[in-house]
């Protein structure tokens, strides 16, 4: 597996002419030039946990660019873990400010602002869905990998051994860890090419997003991929029915 | 003569939502025999990932969808079953609510309702889960924006864990009951994570008073806390759909100020009855022992009603 890409060095790929972009307590804030405009970025550095603070703040600067109105693009640089495993997180309603933090970039994405996630280190469960799961397009650089739980944790749970696992990963993309099977079941759309200038792969992604209409592609992909051979088709099946077909 | 038992009711209006399966939750709740099942059970649409662990299936993969009356209202509504795998989102569970949220924007019901009974994603099929997770809460932002409340349900024996609580802090309004408890990580995952010291699980009265209904309602996480049978849920849901928030920049603002305001004034709290007290509850210890009656009346006491935009 390739290197993660270093933020610093992202941010340099996509801003040569500088940003203003900052890092604190892992939490990544600020904006940098796009084209005739600026990019707000926000995010999660350092393979850092996402708490009620961290998640409760990038939601605030989230809110800030919908306020400001236009069509300004959001960034979401991604190197995180899991969601933070806290008595006291929970105890003041962690769901509450994840959700939140997801809605606040659903939101901004549904009045104009393209949301586009970039995954360059891990994510993992309620982390990734708060953040780059919320995204109109995520896509990653060679090196991320995403999980839902890794696979002794996963031997740990399903009493199976961690053997056995790694065998039946090679066979399915449904349940193992890493980047090509996130890529596999839809969830990230496509791997970006570190090697080429990444400021105008990025507004490709925001050209093309602006182009599309809000549906939902992930389970399309998903099928075609391979990945989730059944999720789009139930869907479908269930509006069919719906609308008494 | 009709015999009429005086001890035990057969309405299942009077059945509790905690013992009840997600048929009988949905059955009734609903108008009686009003309920209609997409991709039903008939249809054997199972789980193809499941035998690579040699784990039984279910023919209905433990969601069940479709639609009813709720007051003579067309409704759609979700309904997991926990005691299936827990009620955790697989490939197939996943998406036939993805289906549902997303048929909502075409039929255009009176409310699509949730029943949650969730561990969160099923490890077995994680990716598809957690990207199913992912689909539904956009599907609910957008099922919300054109005008249409959803609102979820929070009583089961699985609780509402995992991104099952992440879909719940997206719902426009949530009902609760002591039963229920809604949370990210669950007090086994943060003891295994973190050491017996951070949460010892095995604390019930700390689970409770922790993730579970009386202190989300308090805290304004929740909207409406019931007693557990399936008359109060269907009560709290007639309520619930008219007061369903819309879906926009001022709630979200609100909802922002309403955590921010959390942080500010309970971020130093270690246990919940620290908050219960800053609420103004004069005997925070009582909390867990009172009634639903109880429970309410405390509520009208408080100097300020929970805020809950959401």
């Amino acid at each position: 597996m390739p290197d993660k890409m270093a933020l610093e060095a992202i941010l340099a790929a996509l801003f040569p002419a500088g940003h203003a972009v900052t890092v604190s307590d892992g939490l990544i804030t600020g904006d940098g030039p796009l084209g005739a405009g600026r990019i707000a970025v926000v995010g999660i550095d350092g393979n850092t946990a996402l708490g009620i603070e961290g998640a409760c703040h990038l939601a605030g600067r989230v809110l800030d660019v919908v306020r400001a109105g236009g069509e300004t693009p959001i960034l979401v640089l991604i190197d995180s873990d899991s969601q933070r495993m806290s008595r006291r997180d929970e105890l003041l309603g962690l769901n509450e400010y994840l959700a939140h933090l997801a809605k606040a970039l659903l939101l901004a994405d549904a009045q104009g602002h393209p949301t586009i996630g970039l995954l360059y280190g891990h994510s993992a469960a309620g982390a990734f869905i708060a953040t780059a799961l919320a995204t109109r397009v995520l896509v990653a650089l060679p090196g991320a990998h995403p999980s839902v739980m890794d696979l002794p944790s996963v031997a740990r749970v399903t009493k199976l051994p961690l053997e056995k696992l790694e065998e039946m990963a090679r066979a399915t993309p449904v349940f193992a860890p890493g980047l090509d099977n996130m890529v596999q079941t839809g969830a990230v759309q496509a791997v970006l090419d570190p090697t080429r200038p990444l400021g105008p792969q990025v507004a490709a992604l925001i050209a093309q997003g602006a182009a599309a209409d809000i549906r939902d592609t992930r389970d399309a992909l998903g099928c075609e991929r391979g990945g989730r051979p059944l999720a789009h088709d139930i869907a479908a099946r269930v509006v069919r029915e719906a609308q008494g077909a | 003569m009709d015999f009429k038992p005086v001890s035990l009711s057969t309405s299942p209006l009077d059945q509790s939502w905690y013992e009840a399966s997600a048929r009988a939750r949905l059955a009734g709740l609903l108008d009686a025999d009003t309920f209609q099942e997409f991709i039903g059970p008939e249809q054997r649409m199972m789980s193809p990932h499941l035998p690579l662990f040699d784990l039984p299936r279910a023919f209905d993969d433990g969601m069940i969808v479709g639609r009813g009356l709720l007051e003579e209202r067309p409704v759609l509504i979700a309904a997991q079953e926990g005691r299936f795998m827990g009620g955790a989102f697989g490939e197939i569970h996943g998406a036939k609510l993805v289906g549902l949220l997303r048929a909502a924007l075409a039929v255009k019901p009176a409310a699509v309702l949730i029943l949650f009974d969730t561990g969160g994603v099923r490890l077995q099929e994680a990716n598809a889960g957690e990207t199913a997770i992912a689909e539904i809460m956009r599907a609910i932002t957008q099922v919300r924006t054109a005008g249409i409340p959803v609102i979820g349900l929070i009583g089961g024996r699985a609780g509402c864990y995992g991104g099952g609580g992440l879909i719940a802090g997206t719902c426009a309004r949530l009902v609760i009951s002591e039963g229920g408890r809604l949370s990210v990580s669950g007090p086994e995952v943060i003891e295994t994570n973190r050491g017996a010291e951070e949460f010892d699980s095995r604390d019930r009265a700390l689970v409770w008073r922790t993730m579970g209904g009386k202190h989300r309602r308090l805290i304004g996480a929740a909207d409406a806390f019931v007693d557990d049978t399936i008359g109060a849920f269907r009560k709290a849901v007639l309520a619930a759909i008219p007061a369903a928030p819309s879906f926009d920049l001022a709630t979200l603002e609100a909802e922002q100020a309403r955590l921010e305001a959390r942080l500010d004034r309970f971020g130093d709290a270690r246990d919940a009855t620290e908050i219960w007290g800053g609420l103004g509850i004069a005997d925070p210890a009582a909390v867990p022992g009172l009634t639903t009656e109880g429970f309410d009346a405390l509520l009208a006491r408080l100097p300020e009603e929970p805020h809950h935009a959401r």
